[in-house]
């Protein structure tokens, strides 16, 4: 295979997806040529545009909704869905068609994500599809605009770069590279958004990032996506007289983003105008959440520029009479997305938390408490030893103290909002007597992960900085241990370490001692734990108990043994085997005592019906 | 045009004969200093007059585009519902809503799709100066036009020119004249 011409990253978002890519032929060292594919895509019935980024809806219509040449793209005639612009117009009038946030349910631990599940409000007579083959269907939308325009380097060859939430759990990631090999594009590794974010902003400096940052230096990078809140630390060390950058801890999954805020905008003015007397149909929400966010721009902005009128418009074509008018005041903005969303909370704040019962089939887990501050508390409150291996960091005070900001995303394009998480953090860190931190700036809000990734995979061949961290969780499986049952007690449960922290790409662990017995043609599950502050255990090492703060648990994984020149039912001894293949996902491997090969330990597995 | 252009050897010919009476005829060498060569840039198309004025080549303007835009216009700005309601019986502050809708919406629509610049960068109401050869479709002269360029005189409107034009791609067979096809909810 000939070297690829492009490093192309794709951040294939909760709410939009985009392209970046950078030409390596043209580009050395820090001299980076990087472009944003426009993306050709309908954005009416038979109607198709260039935009940056494609939204992440698919619409799926009825056979005699659209005529076939009213879903035609350049590079497809018949396509029995659309994707992007148009499906959102059409979803808004149109919901139980739509496909949307597929990226949240495809990390929803409580269900089957190769299930065909979305449209979730589908009747029957609409074949639903799994949010792993949404996730195809963007890929592919992405894939052909891409070879379309590239038609002599198709994005199969090119060297890809896959971004994911740092939270994702090992099933998420998986299915994102597997959705990706689906989509026929099976050259990628994956990255961590906030990582990408970092790498985009090492970018912008042109090569000045080194005096901006120094060793010691602990870098906090806050994510906030259209749906999701994403964190991570990045330690500054130096290594054979270079600086280095060290991934060192990630949050935990935050179902909250810039729609849930401009939706909260939305109900508010909702409730004004039921207040009057006017009462808005659902698909007037769209427009109103619509016009809300252009009025909050305007006020966040310029606070004063007054009130800001925003008009729902009327459905029929009796627009003059028709139309709800009311305003937005800054007061309103303010009490609404800085106090609701960005509260100042003191450092010991915690979330207010989901109890496990939440997890339901019906609906996504969003997060129960909406202030990022508190959730951002609580991820440096638990993180507060993440870096005291390191030389040159120690473990002071009740939380890690970060002395750089990166802040990313479309809603701190809002000086005030990132004015205001800037000052939550330097005000724990007062507390503390600590210096203050300070915010990097430069990197594009809305383009970042995508030109980041691109950037990485440019960086990847040793042309320039790149993050070390490996996996940032260990993983375990839980051994019931052999215990006489207690009636009304869960028999207790023991942790394996199968995975240390810190695992690189293409590394496997060694075998743990422990074995178990694996019936043949019988599937077997065990139950799974990851967790991002046991930073010492090994493979081997066996937790007894463990706070809830620890470990988290993760959905069940399933061995099943293959028949294959076997006796069913015969018990064979195996040991679990963890490593991370080059792409970047966890791989649990059982392998069996009497030498054959192993096999996969199955992640995504179907719940158990109840 | 309908005469084919002089071969290469009647040009020459013609040349050498203008060469000649340039230099010899005073009179029609002051002729010809009125057409200043910056006036015939390479590649400039000359009408040929033949003493009797000819029908102008009209062209009959392209539809399809048109029909996008207002297509476009409608569909963020809701232009033609506002249009071709009867605005008698509403306040003004009823109007005033829907207007920012159309404003709004509108505005979007043709920065999205068509690149718009004054056609003077200046600011109404300064003196400008309109040189010899000026375009005559871009600058309109108004009021005292008498005299020879160039012209001094009031910016009252700035013009607008379009730069670029990105419409969207529109698939066979699509229908444009319906401009916003009626909605049925079921």
């Amino acid at each position: 295979m000939s070297d690829p011409r492009y490093a192309v990253g794709i951040d294939l978002g909760t709410t939009h997806s985009v392209l970046s890519y950078v030409d390596l032929e043209t580009s050395e060292g820090d001299e980076v040529v990087q472009q944003v594919l426009p993306v050709p895509q309908l954005t009416s019935a038979g109607t198709i545009e260039d935009r940056p980024v494609l939204p992440s809806f698919l619409y799926l219509p009825h056979p005699d909704e659209l005529t076939p040449a009213d879903l035609a793209l350049p590079w497809a005639e018949t396509i029995p869905y659309a994707a992007g612009e148009l499906a959102r117009n059409l979803g808004a009038r149109t919901p139980i068609r739509l496909v949307s946030s597929a990226k949240s349910w495809l990390c929803h631990p409580g269900v089957d994500r190769r299930e065909g599940l979305l449209p979730g409000d589908a009747p029957e007579e609409i074949e639903r599809i799994s949010p792993l083959t949404a996730s195809v269907r963007y890929l592919e939308h992405l894939r052909d605009a891409w070879n379309y325009q590239f038609p002599d380097h198709p994005l199969h060859r090119q060297a890809l770069t896959l971004t994911v939430p740092a939270s994702f759990d090992p099933a998420a990631r998986e299915l994102t590279a597997e959705a990706a090999e689906q989509a026929g594009l099976d050259n990628l590794v994956l990255l961590e958004e906030p990582q990408a974010a970092l790498y985009s902003w090492v970018q912008s400096t042109d090569g000045q990032w080194r005096e901006q940052v120094q060793v010691g230096d602990l870098i906090l990078v806050v994510d906030v996506g259209g749906g999701t809140t994403d964190l991570s630390l990045i330690a500054v060390t130096e290594r054979d007289g270079a600086l280095e950058l060290n991934r060192i801890a990630v949050g935990e999954h935050i179902l909250l983003g810039g729609d849930n805020m401009d939706l909260a905008l939305a109900h508010v003015v909702r409730a004004k105008l039921a207040a009057d007397g006017k009462k808005l149909e659902p698909w007037q929400l769209q427009a109103l959440t619509h016009g809300c966010r252009s009025a909050k721009e305007t006020l966040l902005a310029d606070p004063d520029s007054g009130p800001v009128p925003v008009v729902v418009p009327s459905r029929g074509s009796k627009l003059v009479g028709g139309t709800l008018r009311t305003e937005l005041t800054f007061e309103e903005v303010s009490r609404t997305l800085v106090e609701g969303f960005f509260p100042v909370v003191a450092a010991d704040a915690r979330p207010a938390t989901r109890s496990r019962g939440a997890l339901t089939r019906l609906g996504l887990p969003y997060a129960q408490d909406a202030a990022v501050t508190r959730h951002l508390a609580a991820f440096l409150g638990r993180q507060v030893g993440a870096a005291e291996d390191l030389e040159g960091f120690q473990r002071e005070g009740e939380f890690l103290r970060p002395t750089r900001i990166l802040l990313n995303g479309g809603v701190f394009k809002a000086g005030i909002l990132s004015e205001r998480m800037l000052g939550v953090v330097n005000g724990w860190l007062e507390t503390e007597n600590a210096p203050a931190a300070r915010l990097l700036e430069g990197a594009n809000l809305d383009l970042a992960v995508a030109r980041g990734a691109a950037y990485y995979g440019h960086a990847r061949r040793g042309r320039g900085v790149r993050i070390r961290g490996g996996t940032a969780r260990s993983f375990y499986v839980g051994i019931e241990s052999a215990m006489p049952a207690v009636p009304g007690m869960e028999p207790p449960v023991q942790a394996l370490c199968l995975a240390p922290f810190g695992m690189e790409e293409g590394t496997e662990a060694e075998l743990p001692p422990q074995e178990f017995g694996l019936v043949v043609g019988e599937p077997v599950r065990f139950r799974f734990f990851g967790s991002s502050v046991r930073r010492e255990d090994h493979v081997g090492s066996l937790l007894e108990d463990w706070d809830d703060e620890e470990l988290e648990e993760l959905p069940e994984i399933e061995a099943t043994l293959p028949a294959e020149g076997k006796t069913p039912g015969e018990v064979v001894p195996v040991q679990l085997r963890a490593g991370v293949t080059e792409v970047g996902t966890l791989r649990l491997e059982a392998v069996p005592r009497t030498g054959e090969q192993p096999w996969k330990v199955e992640f995504n597995v179907r719940e158990e019906n109840d | 045009m309908s005469e084919a252009s002089p071969s290469f050897f009647q040009r020459l010919s013609l040349a050498l004969n203008f060469f000649y009476r340039t230099l010899t005829e005073p009179d029609l060498a002051r002729a010809f200093a009125w057409l200043k060569w910056t006036e015939f840039p390479p590649g400039a198309k000359f009408a040929i007059d033949e003493g009797k004025p000819k029908a102008a080549v009209l062209k009959e303007a392209d539809a399809e585009g048109a029909l996008q835009i207002l297509a476009l216009l409608q569909q963020d700005g809701r232009l033609i519902d506002f249009l071709q309601e009867d605005m008698g019986g509403y306040s003004d502050a009823d109007i005033g809503a829907a207007a920012r809708v159309v404003h709004e919406g509108c505005r979007k629509a043709l920065r999205e799709h068509l690149k718009l610049q004054p056609v003077h960068e200046e600011e109404e109401g300064s003196r400008i100066t309109v040189d010899r050869g000026f375009d005559a479709t871009a600058i309109r002269l108004t009021g005292n036009v008498v005299g020879e360029p160039p012209f001094s005189g009031s910016l009252a409107h700035r013009g607008w020119r379009v730069t670029e034009v990105t419409l969207p791609r529109i698939a066979e067979g699509h229908d444009l004249r319906v401009l916003a096809p009626a909605e049925v909810e079921l």
